[in-house]
């Protein structure tokens, strides 16, 4: 089985470093993975896209072009990649950010209100890993045992109050679907 | 079996030179290959090494060839722009045998261009860049994995043949994360009598040099220098074939696009067209003999690749022109879809009569 995710938003917004846990995450349960970032100037505000790819066989071309999922963090990001979502696919929107609803009829779409969660459960800055947190429940994309060892990969062990902030806003995001 | 790591392609490469004893790396930053460079700014003086981010790339590749000329593992890496600039240095280390890592993460051009993935920088790489008769090995990865594995190689076939050899990634090889096994070189240690390390008074001197004002010993120099790329055509063309047994139609690519290629290869096949993917790893010696062997079973060629149509060329001399070739590509950081691949594909079967 393989799964082309694309992750979008602002550069700002932890794009990539949702895609990295996703990446770890896979590793860990011994997948073959592809995680490409978008490199231009994006990377310092402008919009900003990921493509995250786990599979159980030798990953052809990293870019995904047509995603299963698709992660979207703001209004242009929906408007952008809306279309080249696969049918039968998912899309995870940023209900707070992005004003309007998903069209497409033939797609399962979950409106998680997380950056206005992150604010009033005090976690700011992380409303990209509750998002996270509900795909990883809605989809199944990686398991919910390796959140834990996913997250020592990407959080340095010097940064113990960053671990526990982080796991607990994807806990947030896993309850809330 | 060591560990599996996810890194990103550039840092697989530092990480890699590293691991088979480079300790001397000379640069300039440059997108989108500078996480080699801020990998070994990092890791070097840990390790007892040096880095140094020289005034400008034609500084940097002049600091390869002194290293080099001490007989110690050196490397520099850039992309585009900056190789056009350490060209001149590149045929000097050609000329005077020097042995050296060189990387190219390529980006779209011509001039400053852009930052995204491009191949456009074949010829250059495959066509020598800089001036006189002379060739690198160049090695084009299509993984992190090869990432990896290609930089100690190239540091080994640099060593044995006394030679430079060139890297030639793209941006989307040297951004992307996928998960590597890094291995240390298993190749036999090249002993370097030739290198200026002080005579203790011991023996002659040992010189240096690409200038000789005698045309008959510069003749001889060049002479010399192309039997050794004889024996390279022979001993060191790598290739990756996927499905050309049957195959009508063969895709021809390296680097990302041969990543592309294989998925629309899979697309084509679920088509029930005959569609086989051929992949050079190394791109000078190209793999002219096991590509042609392919003419005489293949109806068509199709190239693809992130430029206007280079390899194209080769693609064509290999098969001495026998079957048609066409080109899929897209250019100035773009990168053609497996759609558009598959579409070439459909095309070429539609043309040589297959199913489309």
């Amino acid at each position: 089985m393989t799964k082309n995710i694309l992750i979008a938003g602002f550069g700002g917004q932890g794009v990539l470093f949702t895609g990295k846990f996703l990446a770890y995450a896979a590793l860990l349960e011994n997948k073959q993975l592809s995680w490409l970032p978008s490199y231009g100037p994006e990377m310092r505000g402008g919009t900003c896209n990921c493509s995250v790819i786990i599979s159980d066989d030798p990953i052809g071309s990293p870019i995904v072009t047509e995603p299963d999922i698709l992660i979207a963090m703001n209004r242009p990001s929906l408007d952008k990649f809306e279309a080249a979502v696969v049918p039968g696919g998912e899309i995870y929107v940023d209900s707070s950010l992005v004003d309007r609803k998903v069209e497409r009829t033939d797609i399962k779409v979950h409106y998680v209100p997380s950056t206005q969660l992150s604010t009033e459960k005090g976690f700011d800055g992380i409303a990209n890993m509750i998002l996270l947190g509900s795909v990883i429940a809605g989809s199944g994309v990686v398991e919910q045992k390796d959140i834990p060892a996913a997250m020592s990969k990407v959080v340095s062990a010097k940064h113990k109050d960053l671990y526990d902030f982080n796991i607990k806003a994807i806990e947030l995001g896993y309850e809330y679907n | 079996m060591a560990q599996k790591v996810l890194m990103k392609g550039n840092e697989a490469i530092a990480e890699a030179a590293i691991s088979c004893g480079c300790r001397h790396y000379f640069g300039y930053p440059i997108t989108p290959q500078t996480e080699v460079a801020a990998y070994m700014a990092k890791r070097m003086p840990k390790i007892g090494g040096t880095f140094l981010q020289a005034e400008s790339e034609i500084a940097a590749v002049n600091m390869v060839i002194g290293a080099s000329a001490a007989g110690i593992r050196v490397m520099t890496s850039s992309s585009s722009p900056g190789i056009s600039l350490k060209s001149e240095g590149i045929s000097y280390m050609a000329g005077c045998d020097l042995p050296a890592l060189i990387v190219n993460v390529q980006r779209g051009g011509p001039g400053l261009g852009g930052i995204q993935p491009s191949q456009s920088d074949y010829f250059q790489a495959t066509r020598g860049g800089g001036h006189g008769d002379y060739h690198l090995i160049v090695l084009a990865p299509a993984s992190v994995q090869e990432m990896a594995q290609l930089t100690v190689q190239g540091f080994d076939l640099a060593d044995k043949y006394r030679m430079p050899v060139m890297l030639l990634a793209d941006g989307t090889m040297g951004q992307m994360m996928e998960p590597v096994e890094l291995a240390e070189s298993t190749a036999e240690k090249v002993e370097k009598p030739w290198a200026l390390t002080g005579t203790g008074m011991k023996r002659p001197h040992n010189i240096v040099n690409s200038l000789s004002l005698t045309p008959d010993e510069l003749e001889s120099w060049n002479g010399e220098r192309y039997k050794r790329y004889a024996v390279i055509e022979k001993e060191e063309t790598r290739y990756e074939e996927y499905l050309c047994d049957d195959a009508d139609i063969i895709v021809v690519g390296f680097g990302i696009a041969a990543r592309v290629a294989k998925n629309a290869v899979d697309a084509a096949r679920a088509a029930g067209i005959k569609a086989g993917m051929f992949r050079p790893i190394t791109l000078w010696p190209f793999p002219k003999e096991a590509l042609h062997k392919r003419a005489a079973t293949a109806k068509e060629f199709i190239s693809v690749e992130l430029s206007m149509g280079q390899m194209i060329e080769d693609v064509e001399l290999a098969i001495r022109c026998e079957r048609p070739v066409s080109l899929c590509s897209r250019v100035g950081g773009m990168i053609p879809s497996p759609a558009e691949v598959l579409a070439s594909i459909k095309a070429a079967a539609a043309r040589t009569g297959g199913n489309a």
